[in-house]
């Protein structure tokens, strides 16, 4: 344990990695605010959301200071969810692509909004 | 004839390194994760079932937008908040984003103070996130309740999309649920560190084993996670 400990980052680079993590929210969110749009807008929030995310799960979960067989059995698994985005993706094409040759076209929304 | 003395095999082979040490672990007797606190690996494969469980909610909430024929309502304007009669986009949801992601500051110092055994920083940075997971949880419930007087159900709204309010009741819940139990966590947590109980190393309400400052990161790993989910939230349902 005590040899574990002496790995411990210093609280200096959890401030540093914090003060990133501002920074990149606040881009984030400058990216709904100045209404970027597509498809930079979904490149920049995936390109934000995976570096956030790297981060948080690096240095503030410790991932960088853990054994490999640790890290590998917590990010290999979590691959499989490329499979089921895959899926779901293909899956709402087709209903999509269903329900506008079966039901017509999609319902315009200008009346929708005036009888509110 | 002297009998030569016991010589242990693990101290004459050099320790391996990279990907054979991965291969060295998973083969090895008994443990797996060496040097790991049982609870850590305990907490990680909690955390790993629960990315599974947020990934099908953020998956399934793809699959209805993407398959709805009507469009999605305009997050930016459902979300404005009006300051001084000037509509600010999705102003309260920032605020949310900063104050969670302060709240993972002050528990990664809660743990740095941890194990450098300084209990009562340890106590006021626990506190702290405490204070600021539950404001996360007040201005969600803030939230909630316009959407609810704007007449967002989980079955329709006036703005689009039917599929708008089931997802976005489904996921923020689930969030939420996971945040308010992470604040009650940290009370519990908050009260040992002032008890002196890590340092005394007493043993736990639901266990014999002896506690330590490890069950401050332990608990510092699902804030985090709660986090980590905020940011996937925030990126694919508020703004995209």
């Amino acid at each position: 344990m005590t040899q574990e400990h002496s790995q411990q980052p210093l609280i200096a680079t959890y401030v540093k990695i914090w003060g990133l993590l501002f920074v990149l929210a606040a881009a984030s969110y400058s990216v709904g605010y100045f209404e970027v749009q597509a498809p930079l807008r979904q490149i920049l929030l995936i390109a934000l959301m995976l570096l956030q995310a790297g981060l948080i799960v690096s240095v503030l979960m410790h991932l960088v200071w853990e054994r490999l067989a640790l890290v590998y059995a917590i990010l290999v698994p979590p691959l499989l969810l490329i499979t089921l985005i895959s899926i779901g993706a293909l899956d709402g094409l087709y209903t999509v692509t269903t329900r506008n040759t079966f039901f017509g076209p999609p319902a315009p929304v200008a009346p929708e909004a005036e009888r509110r | 004839m002297t009998q030569p003395a016991p010589v242990s095999s693990a101290a004459s082979v050099p320790a391996p390194t990279g990907l054979n040490s991965l291969i060295a672990d998973i083969s090895s007797d008994q443990r797996a994760f060496k040097n790991v606190p049982w609870a850590k690996v305990m907490m990680w494969i909690f955390l790993l079932g629960d990315v599974f469980v947020f990934g099908s909610f953020l998956i399934g909430y793809m699959n209805v937008r993407i398959s709805t024929q009507v469009p999605w309502p305009h997050t930016a304007e459902v979300f404005a908040l009006t300051v001084a009669g000037k509509k600010i986009p999705m102003l309260l949801v920032a605020i949310m984003t900063f104050v969670l992601t302060s709240s993972c500051g002050t528990m990664s110092l809660a743990v740095g103070y941890g194990y450098q055994n300084d209990r009562r920083r340890t106590l006021l940075w626990i506190l702290i996130t405490a204070l600021l997971g539950a404001s996360f949880v007040g201005m969600q419930a803030i939230e909630w309740t316009s959407l609810i007087h704007e007449g967002v159900r989980p079955w329709g709204n006036p703005m689009g999309a039917a599929q708008f309010g089931a997802s976005f009741f489904l996921i923020t819940g689930f969030h939420g649920t996971h945040v308010t139990i992470g604040v009650i966590f940290l009370l519990i947590t908050a009260v040992k560190v002032a008890r002196g109980d890590l340092e005394n190393r007493r043993p736990g309400f639901m266990t014999g084993r002896k506690g330590g400052y490890e069950i401050v990161e332990i608990l510092s790993l699902y804030w985090h996670f709660v986090d980590l989910v905020w940011v996937f939230i925030f990126a694919v349902f508020y703004l995209w």
